[in-house]
């Protein structure tokens, strides 16, 4: 029963203008299992999966659905054949009830018995233990369970195949438990499901088998018992990696200045996004990090230092002089850059070029009245599209059409172009792939070695350990503790997280 | 918060736009009764433009009643925007100096464009307990429910300028225009020009307006009936100067011959002649192209002095004479003699209009 | 080789298809094709003189670059506010009934009929586009600060404008005797091209000059694009927003002062009546996202023409003018239809394929 192939896809090909999307692929998703689908970014994962739920239509290959070959011409048609999917973002409708997010779309009646859907909707809530109300307005749920519903959306209609596209991201690690506890559920019921993520740890733990592609080519399908961590990192990457622990943090903290005035310091700073007032300094050639679960307020502290939320208290100096920072053009002013947290909403500009995302926080700085000439703007994208090998067709691409990990390459370029004293990252290496990933963490060290003061945010905290020599930890929107040398270890930071300083 | 302020802002925003429509006209609301003394005298000086009107004498017996109970003549005039036109600024302004304290009247105006805003202001009217309700309607139908309530409170009504689809019993009176006498009168002094051709550009206004279908209806019949008579284009400029600019500069340039110039209002004659000014070609009394207007604007009469244009016919704005009368017949107990009561209008021709004639009739 | 030239050909062709400015090109390229097929005529132009004894060309195409230049001119505003803040200001024609009646009162006074001007025209030209700029002002506080939506915000100015406009003149509607007035809107003599045309020449050159000198392109779109983003590489959204509709505003004292000398008066209720929507729609004919984000400002001033070449088309075709709107209306549907993503990757299809098949003969 397990190993019957409930969806086999064979040599399907995909041509974009002038890209080679797929090609060749096969992929075989069995009954009642959890299969990854792991790559990088640019690799042809949600290509597979748009050609599979009919946004895209394939150029090449076979689809089989139960042994039938189906074609999928859209979305509407991947649904009839019980293919679901559940996206990053939410696309379900916040200002509308559960139950109608449920059941919106589906009915080809006019007439819609609300009772009849609240009922079925609350039996299919508490069958898949999903804590909501039918009758509760989407948008007041967490957005763990607004995905939950979405999956539950997806089972009510009968899916045979459940796609879930980075269904993770922005959940926190109990709500992550509460999701995999809901896909077991499924799995269980002979659902196949296809788990896209960058999260490693998590594929190890949910799925039953790996299918890694690469250059949008398959690599292969594997066992998940068969293919160790470090060798799948090897598959997607396509080299054997040096493995990650080259990156040490040792000789990191030899080049900071211990003595002298902190390049960054700032005493008592909070803003209106509700942080308590926090102190903070940074040295100069230092990397250190904000490190706290989702919504410990780690972001938040640096947008304080930023001038990103309104500050509403404290001060804040400079190489020893104290300087004012009300707002983002305060603080590159004073030699300070940010990348932010959310790529998308607050990173890129989407139909502006690369080289004018490039140029931008620069330009900016030059001042209105003194735009770069197009050779000078083309020559300083060139330079970081080659110094951060950022894959583009051309300078002129719009930024939007990058895949992710090139797209943050292009933010961090942007403000690598304004030189920065003191470069604060956030989540930088967030829905990245893996390769963009490391390339980003060693880049961090170089720069850091050459003098540049960094502050380096990220969920992965053995990604922090590598990188920073001091941790400031957080808790519900508090400082809670500082840790480095010694202390800088999985267990310690998990320790004082979790309030092991508190007196109870 | 923010929103409060918003909605402050707004607010002050539309009394600005408001204030702003109403002019100059709330002032007479604020005087102190003037005295009686004054009242007598101000018809007398008030020797009306279209002078030999049916109540002329009465007004000075009748005076005397409003004045000895110390009461005002309460009425509730509902008008278009003054802005619509110069026609309707100098409608508005004969009402404004007519109806006032000294008169012995207590006058509070309504402006829109808008019928559903009209009918409110005067179920407003109604309720506020006026005497006369004066109306030029903006829209002919809807009326007949608010006209029964305004008769069952015992309230004359008087129209002015439009008429209604409503029994004749609701109002008391209607002062009208004759657009289609317009029409005639001015092609029957085009007829009088005794062209060999009459090439015609007709430029017409709003279509369905009753000045458009009168001006048009004169015109499209004398065409159909005389062999020299043919209209080279017929469009509506919508009273827009820049259109009727557009639509002769089109004529002019495809090279089609003229030699009338029929505007249904003076804008559009304007509108018409600059683009014959641009082309070189001569307008006016004795030279090509002959150029005709309405609404007799105090500049176009001017043009008419200058021999630039041909003629204007009159579309006279100032009712308030007649209504007047009308009132004064009508708190005498007496019914005027017609319901409808069509004014007086004539038509300037550019070789006979004398620089009083601009001064009287320019509106 | 002649196979690698025919390429060669498709080739610019389909780059030409996916730049934007194809579209109000394509436009006016179909446009001129029916005059031509229809009445050769259209394209005659003659010299001739005025009644002041002036030279002056005329014919259907200099009536359209005459006509058509207010609308140019406001498009070039119209697609700033419309990159920056993603809607549109509808209070054009109001204002312009605004900065025309403020233009003739600073030249009359108080007298409707003056035989001087009170100031030189330039002069009351500058306290004109002081007074649009300072409702320009209003809107953008409205949309910028207070976050209204652009076509909610400029509602208020486009109900009030009109009755503002009368009320500075009192009501009175004055005429200007004085000849040199009427050159703005007319011809200066000795020059037998219409002055609103060089008037809206150097409109094009000024912005031209604005957006290679400064960075108000850059900032504009970047702002319409993403404004969080815009705000976090140290830009001031509200203040980026806000200008752009003080810019229009200065537009619309241009067009105003084009529109009041070409009658050398004013009708505050029928003056530049509508002309906001025209202004839109050259801001979407030149392809430009109503939304906000992108512009190409050329292809929005070309789009101007183009609408004013159609109006001219429809007049010599004796189309009622009330009719006019239904018309643009039909020029809207086939322009949404023709940019809308499905059908442009059908025509590149095609496009393709035309392009292969050649390359396979």
């Amino acid at each position: 029963m397990a190993n019957e192939a409930l969806l086999s896809l064979r040599g399907i090909d995909k041509v974009f203008p002038g890209v080679m999307a797929l090609m060749g692929v096969d992929f075989t998703l069995r009954k009642g299992e959890i299969h990854a689908l792991m790559g990088e970014n640019g690799a042809g994962k949600s290509t597979l999966i748009k050609v599979l739920t009919g946004v895209y239509t394939k150029d090449n290959g076979t689809i089989e659905l139960e042994g039938k070959e189906v074609s999928i011409r859209s979305p509407q048609d991947a649904q009839h054949l019980g293919i679901s999917t559940v996206y990053q973002e939410i696309t379900l409708c916040p200002n509308l009830s559960v139950a109608e997010n449920m059941y919106i779309g589906r009915s080809d009646d006019i007439y819609q018995n609300w009772k009849k859907m609240n009922e079925g909707a609350d039996k299919m809530l508490k069958s898949l233990d999903i804590p909501a109300r039918a009758t509760q307005q989407l948008g007041s749920c967490s957005i763990a369970v607004q995905q939950m519903v979405a999956i539950a959306r997806a089972v009510d209609m009968d899916c045979k195949v459940l796609i879930l596209d980075e269904p993770t991201s922005s959940l926190d690690d109990q709500e992550v438990q509460k999701l995999f506890k809901l896909m077991r559920e499924l799995k269980g019921r002979g659902v196949g499901i296809i788990f896209v993520t960058h999260f490693l740890d998590q594929v190890y733990e949910v799925c039953d088998r790996i299918t890694v592609l690469r250059d949008g080519k398959l690599v292969g399908e594997y066992e998940i018992k068969d293919l160790p961590r470090l060798q799948l990192v090897s598959k997607m990457l396509g080299k054997e990696l040096d493995d990650l622990s080259d990156i040490h943090t040792e000789e990191n903290a030899s080049h900071i200045d211990e003595k002298g005035e902190p390049l960054f310091e700032a005493e008592g700073l909070s803003s209106t996004e509700g942080i308590k007032p926090f102190d903070f300094y940074i040295r100069k050639g230092e990397v250190n990090g904000f490190t706290g679960l989702l919504g410990s307020g780690r972001s938040e502290c640096v947008r304080a230092i930023f001038g990103a939320d309104r500050v509403v208290s404290g001060t804040v100096k400079k190489d020893g002089k104290t300087i004012k920072i009300q707002k983002p053009i305060d603080a590159m002013k004073n030699g300070i850059g940010y990348l932010p947290e959310d790529r998308k909403v607050d990173g890129i500009i989407g139909d502006l070029s690369v080289r004018e995302n490039i140029i931008l926080a620069l330009q900016v700085m030059k001042g209105f009245f003194k735009p770069f000439t197009k050779a000078e703007a083309y020559a300083f994208a060139d330079e970081y599209i080659k110094a951060l090998s950022i894959k583009t067709a051309s300078a002129d691409t719009p930024i939007k059409s990058l895949s992710g990990g090139n797209q943050q390459k292009c933010i961090l370029a942007r403000w690598l172009l304004t030189h920065p004293d003191y470069l604060i990252l956030d989540e930088p290496t967030r829905g990245i792939d893996v390769g963009t990933k490391v390339d980003i963490q060693k880049l961090v060290l170089k720069l850091a070695s050459e003098g540049m003061s960094i502050t380096f945010i990220s969920s992965e905290t053995d990604e922090m350990l590598r990188t920073c020599s001091r941790l400031i930890v957080m808790r519900d929107r508090r400082v809670v503790g500082e840790l480095k040398g010694e202390d800088l270890t999985q267990n310690k930071i998990m320790s004082t997280i979790a309030g092991g300083d508190e007196a109870k | 918060m923010k929103k409060k302020v918003l909605a402050a802002l707004l607010t002050a925003t539309m009394v600005l736009g408001l204030t702003a429509c109403g002019g100059a006209a709330p002032a007479s609301e604020a005087a102190p009764a003037a005295p009686a003394a004054q009242e007598a005298e101000a018809p007398a000086a008030e020797e009306e433009p279209a002078a030999e009107e049916p109540a002329a004498e009465e007004p000075a017996a009748e005076a005397e009643a409003p004045a000895a109970s110390g009461d005002l003549i309460k009425v509730g005039i509902i008008n278009n925007d003054p802005n619509e036109s110069g026609y309707r600024t100098a409608n508005d302004k004969d009402l404004k100096e007519t109806f006032t304290e000294a008169n012995g009247y207590e006058a509070s105006f309504a402006y829109s464009l808008k019928n559903d805003e009209q009918i409110t202001a005067a179920q407003k009217f109604i309720q506020d307990g006026v005497d006369y309700l004066l109306l030029s309607a903006a829209d002919t139908s809807g009326w007949d429910s608010v006209l029964k309530d305004a008769q069952d409170a015992g309230i004359q009504v008087i129209l002015f300028d439009r008429t209604i689809d409503a029994d004749p019993s609701l109002y008391a009176a209607s002062i009208v225009s004759d657009m289609d006498k317009e029409g005639e009168t001015a092609v029957n002094w085009l007829a009088e020009q005794k062209l060999d051709e009459y090439n015609v550009i007709h430029i017409q206004g709003v279509m369905g307006s009753a000045a458009q279908k009168g001006r048009s209806g004169a015109l499209d019949a004398k065409v159909a009936a005389e062999d020299n008579w043919n209209i080279v284009t017929q469009q509506t400029a919508e009273w827009n100067a820049e259109n009727a600019q557009q639509i002769v500069q089109s004529v002019i340039d495809a090279g089609t011959k003229f030699n009338v110039i029929y505007a249904e209002n003076d804008d559009m004659a304007k509108g018409a002649v600059a683009a014959l000014d641009k082309a070189n070609i001569s307008h006016g009394v004795g030279k090509d192209v002959i150029v005709m207007g309405f609404d007799c604007n105090k500049w176009a009469l001017e043009e008419l002095l200058a021999q630039n244009w041909n003629y204007d016919g009159q579309c006279n704005p100032f009712q308030s004479s007649y209504i007047d009368a009308v009132i004064k017949d009508l708190q005498a107990g007496k019914q005027p003699a017609e319901k409808v009561i069509v004014m007086n209008e004539v038509g300037f021709d550019a070789t006979t209009i004398t620089q009083e004639d601009v001064d009287k009739y320019g509106i | 080789m002649s196979i690698g030239k025919n390429r060669n050909v498709t080739d610019i062709f389909g780059k030409l298809f996916k730049n934007q400015i194809f579209i109000p090109l394509a436009a006016m390229f179909i446009l001129l094709l029916f005059n031509l097929v229809a009445d050769p005529s259209f394209f005659k132009i003659t010299m001739g003189y005025n009644s002041a004894g002036n030279p002056v060309l005329s014919g259907y195409l200099m009536t359209i670059l005459d006509n058509g230049s207010e609308l140019a001119i406001l498009a070039i505003g119209m697609t700033l506010v419309t990159a920056a803040s993603g809607g549109q200001d509808i209070s054009v024609g109001a204002a312009i009934a605004i900065a025309g009646s403020t233009l003739l009162r600073a030249l009359c006074g108080t007298n409707t009929r003056p035989d001087t001007l009170r100031m030189p025209i330039f002069v009351a030209f500058i306290i004109s586009c002081l007074v649009a700029m300072a409702f320009g002002a209003f809107n953008g506080a409205l949309v910028s600060i207070f976050k209204i939506q652009p076509m909610v915000a400029t509602l208020i100015l486009y109900t009030a404008g009109r009755s503002i406009a009368a009320w500075i003149n009192n009501n009175e509607l004055p005429i200007i005797s004085e000849p040199k007035f009427g050159y703005y809107g007319g011809f200066i003599p000795g020059i037998p091209i219409p002055t609103p045309f060089f008037i809206a020449a150097a409109m094009v050159v000024i912005i031209t000059l604005v957006l290679k000198f400064t960075n108000l392109g850059l900032y504009t779109q970047a702002v319409g694009i993403n404004e969080s983003s815009s705000r976090l590489n140290g830009l001031n959204p509200v203040f980026i927003k806000w200008l752009t509709f003080v810019i229009l505003g200065a537009c619309v004292a241009v067009a105003a002062l084009i529109k009041v000398s070409r009658l050398s008066s004013i009708n505050y209720s029928v003056i530049a009546k509508d002309i906001e929507m025209d202004a839109i729609l050259a801001v979407a004919l030149g392809g430009n996202a109503l939304g906000g984000g992108k512009f190409n400002m050329a292809s929005s001033i070309i789009g101007a023409f183009v609408i004013q070449m159609l109006t001219t088309t429809l007049f010599k075709f004796q189309v009622p003018s009330d009719a006019l709107p239904a018309y643009k209306a039909v020029v809207v549907i086939l322009l949404v239809v023709f940019s809308a993503p499905v059908v442009r990757d059908k025509m590149s299809q095609i496009i393709k394929k035309m392009n292969s098949r050649k390359g396979a003969v």
